[in-house]
């Protein structure tokens, strides 16, 4: 077979979940040497299409064929013989095992008894594709990138030579991402056939050879990246024009409503998360917080909102510190402080539970009867489910069951609906599409313009310096530096972002 | 490469048939599936009962009649005998549904009954001669806190130290049924030489209402009131985020460890008062056997149910007329005792079972349709 034969073709496949038609007659195809970006919004059935290749699920109808051939993949291992390999967005390792017990998990013992020891065989490929990881070490000491080089030895260990990642950067920091790139890179030239399924713009036109779009469940074009361009993609991702670029409305400086010093937070290993940081936020202002994941920023605002112990320092609400009161306290004191935590389904919503009863999280308590009253709840629902366009078969449909874009607006809504003068913002478009996520950025800033103050915690510097007026970066739980957004390049972020402190002239108040 | 090899054998092992999630069973075509399941169950006990050697027909006759006809004196004792069975079922599967709802492994709920019936038993032994009704009163209220600080001890533990309920609640059944056992041959040893509680003074009876003691009505009264609490009150709405996200139920401002705390007691002292009505209602006295099983068939009872109040009555009533009707099939046909087990395993096991078919299907002959 030549080089330019197809390694996967797919043609014509559908796949329903109950009512819920997931896939639509799609098409796609990737060829040995090349990769192939799988863009489209959440929802639109990029991840059941690819777990249909990987044997997870069986389609419908509509052919698979694989270097030419027609044939039925009915489970992972039937993948896996194909020369098939999966990236899952959510690692499927097991913790406690070390590298090497995972990559050769599942693997025939007559594989493994070849001659050549099992480390050097891991060595082997790393070195091939320089994937560097510790054979043993365990995988709950790893960082997220180790875990993810880890899935990709796995797959690769097992032969695989069509590889699928499904949404592999959302949890890498930039660097990290650059990295798993010029992997990428490496294995095409070595002729692997790669599907990479991300719907960040910037990563399809670095990476992708070419870019199938899909839009609810239909393979709507397929594109050769070199010709197409940002907003082309999203235009045909959204199915109209979008425009793309982030306001920053300017606003009257009011007086300091938040006041942050010397605050330091040492978690459950007495290692310190935040150590001595201080900063202060006023009312119509977004103050963006940089760092690489794992800097402080959880716990940052986890300690604002009362959720965890605070070690030392002060967090002044209108001069009144609110260290030391619990969630409930804080509510009590008639602080109207919102927060919209990394975690939505497992801290700021209850997944099983419908848009109502999610609504009713923040205020149930409301009123002397020991009883509950569903009906402002659910006024709140339908108005909010009108207001953001939030995409639900009803207001009585569990929010597992919604997108992640969806997902956040439910959240995002019912906060914003309590009022806040404070608006605490983790990762708010952390997994969302294109179009969720400047929806998400629109919502901040109309809270801006309110007066509201409010605290962002991002990860795309980009983002960052559009939409805030000042960003502030962490590193290691220690201000490295508070920045006029303005007035600093993203290259001077980054080298604060990698512990070194910001030189004077760009620095604004304190 | 070797491109023509893992050709041949991937999708050589096509599955005869696979699990597919199907569409959202509306709630008619849900209750057709069950009754479905039930038909199947009785056929397929009716085949054991034949492998037997006995006649199936005439055997579910006797079940039916054991559970309902009684005799000719008195045509409502079998009805009354079915009751009887039921309530302390109903009662204790109704207190599990508290803890179950908020994620808690209750297993204790034997333990809980026996502390019910423990403390309550203290004030029919040794406080007789109060008047009836504050008697019963009191009764009732130990009972309750009998059974709620047996359910208060494993909570009070894992709020704590975040020690393990099931093991916890699980280890105390045998430390409530020991302290049962002690006082049968010791402080409250009835007869000399008899390792019993001597019987109740009448004034410490439940009275009885249609032939069965009045713990029924408060059974039947329960089912509404722990609807609404799980349903419609501030603190049963507590009790689902709690089960549902601690972190969520802490991110809301709840007090999760009172939420935990309230709800063990809770969960106890029904069952506890389940306790009370057995030693006062039934046994009029206090025994190692008051618990008859029930605070682990409960366990089934509610899940089965889905925590619901309204299904769990249902499924308790299914429960009692099998085991009441059961009982005389067995002695009218002279079958083993343990025949009558396996039957009501066979009905479990298609009540379980259709469980699965609501939620999915299996799809044979899967062969791509369109090409």
């Amino acid at each position: 077979m030549a080089e330019t034969d197809f390694a996967i073709e797919l043609k014509g496949i559908t796949k329903t979940f109950g009512t819920v038609v997931a896939n639509d007659g799609i098409n796609l195809s990737v060829k040995n040497g090349e990769i192939l970006a799988l863009l489209g919004e959440n929802g639109s059935g990029k991840t059941t299409l690819m777990n249909m290749l990987s044997g997870i699920y069986h389609p419908d109808s509509g052919s698979i064929f694989v270097r030419g051939k027609e044939i039925s993949i009915y489970s992972p291992k039937d993948a896996f013989v194909l020369g098939i390999g999966m990236i899952h967005q959510h690692f499927k390792l097991v913790d406690i095992l070390s590298a090497r017990d995972n990559i050769v998990m599942g693997t025939k013992p007559e594989k493994r008894k070849n001659g050549i020891s099992l480390s050097a065989e891991i060595a082997n490929i790393s070195k091939k594709f320089e994937l560097e990881v510790d054979p043993n070490k365990k995988v709950y000491s790893m960082s997220v990138s180790e875990k993810q080089t880890v899935e990709i030895l796995k797959v690769l260990y097992r032969g695989a030579n069509i590889l699928i990642l499904d949404e592999p950067t959302a949890v890498l920091t930039p660097q990290e991402t650059e990295r798993l790139f010029n992997i990428l890179r490496r294995m095409r030239n070595e002729g692997c056939a790669i599907i990479i399924i991300t719907h960040k713009l910037n990563e399809v036109l670095a990476i992708s050879d070419r870019v199938t779009i899909l839009r609810k469940g239909k393979s709507v074009e397929t594109v050769i990246t070199a010709e197409t361009s940002a907003g082309k993609l999203t235009e045909l991702m959204v199915g109209r024009p979008v425009e793309l670029s982030i306001d920053r409305p300017e606003t009257k400086k009011e007086a300091n409503l938040l006041e942050v010093y010397h605050l330091t937070v040492t978690n459950a290993d007495g290692y310190k998360a935040l150590n001595d940081v201080a900063f202060s936020l006023s009312g119509g202002e977004i103050l963006g917080v940089a760092g690489v994941a794992g800097s402080g920023q959880k716990e940052l605002c986890e300690a604002i909102a009362g959720l965890i112990k605070v070690n030392e320092g002060a967090i002044l609400y209108k001069k009144e510190n609110i260290v030391g009161k619990t969630p409930a306290e804080i509510i009590k004191a008639g602080i109207s402080m919102s927060f919209i935590p990394e975690d939505r389904l497992g801290m700021g919503l209850v997944a099983s539970m419908d848009i109502t009863h999610n609504m009713l999280l923040k205020s149930y308590k409301i009123g002397k009867s020991f009883l509950l009253n569903r009906k402002p709840a659910r006024d709140l629902a339908t108005k909010l489910v009108e207001r953001l366009e939030i995409n639900t078969p009803s207001i009585n449909t569990p929010v597992r069951q919604l997108s992640g874009g969806n997902v956040q607006k439910v959240l995002l809504g019912r906060e914003i609906e309590s009022h806040p003068t404070l608006l605490i913002t983790a990762y708010p478009v952390r997994g969302l599409d294109i179009k969720s996520s400047y929806t998400i950025y629109d919502l901040l800033n109309e809270q801006k313009q309110n007066g509201v103050a409010v605290l962002f915690i991002g990860e795309d510097l980009d983002v960052l310096l559009e939409l805030c007026d000042r960003i502030m970066v962490l590193c290691h739980g220690e201000v490295t530096g508070i920045a006029d957004a303005s007035k600093v390049s993203k290259e001077q972020l980054g080298l604060m972002m990698t512990g070194e402190k910001m030189n004077g002239e760009a620095k604004t108040n304190e | 490469m070797n491109d023509n090899l893992p050709l041949k054998s991937a999708g050589k092992h096509e599955p005869i048939a696979r699990i597919v999630k199907r569409k959202e069973l509306s709630k008619k075509q849900a209750v057709l599936l069950r009754v479905f399941a039930f038909l199947l169950a009785i056929i397929a006990g009716g085949v054991f009962i034949w492998l037997m050697g006995k006649n199936p027909l005439e055997a579910y006759k006797l079940i039916i009649k054991g559970a309902f006809v009684g005799s000719e004196r008195n045509p409502l004792s079998s009805i009354q005998a079915t009751v009887i069975v039921g309530v302390p079922l109903l009662i204790v599967s109704l207190g599990l549904s508290f803890a179950f709802k908020m994620k808690f492994w209750n297993i204790g709920a034997e333990g809980q009954i026996i502390m019910g019936g423990i403390f309550a038993s203290y004030f029919a032994l040794f406080h007789s001669n109060l008047p009836h009704l504050i008697l019963l009163l009191i009764m009732f209220f130990a009972g309750a806190v009998g059974g709620g600080l047996w359910g208060l001890i494993p909570s009070v533990f894992k709020v704590r130290f975040g020690t393990n309920e099931t093991l916890f609640t699980l280890m105390l059944n045998y430390i409530a049924l020991y302290t049962v056992m002690y006082l049968e041959g010791g402080p409250w040893q009835g007869t000399p030489g008899f390792a019993s509680i001597a019987q109740f003074n009448s004034n410490a009876w439940l009275p009885q209402v249609g032939g069965v003691h009045i713990g029924w009505i408060f059974a039947l009264l329960l089912v509404v009131i722990v609807y609404i609490y799980l349903n419609h009150t501030k603190s049963g709405y507590e009790i689902s985020v709690v089960g549902e996200s601690q972190a969520t139920a802490h991110y809301a401002g709840m007090n999760v460890k009172k939420i935990i705390l309230r709800t063990m007691f809770i969960s106890g002292a029904i069952c506890g008062i389940a306790g009370m009505i057995q030693v006062s209602g039934n046994d009029y006295t206090l025994s190692t056997g008051i618990t008859g099983g029930v605070g682990f068939t409960g366990i089934t009872v509610a899940w089965l149910s889905q925590l619901n109040p309204f299904v769990i009555a249902v499924v308790t009533a299914i429960f009692s007329i099998l085991k009441n009707g059961s009982g005389v099939m067995q002695s009218d046909l002279f079958l083993d005792a343990s025949a009558t087990n396996v039957l009501q395993g066979i009905i479990l096991f298609f009540f379980l079972g259709c469980e699965f078919f609501i939620r999915y299907t299996f799809v044979f002959g899967i062969r791509r349709k369109s090409k």
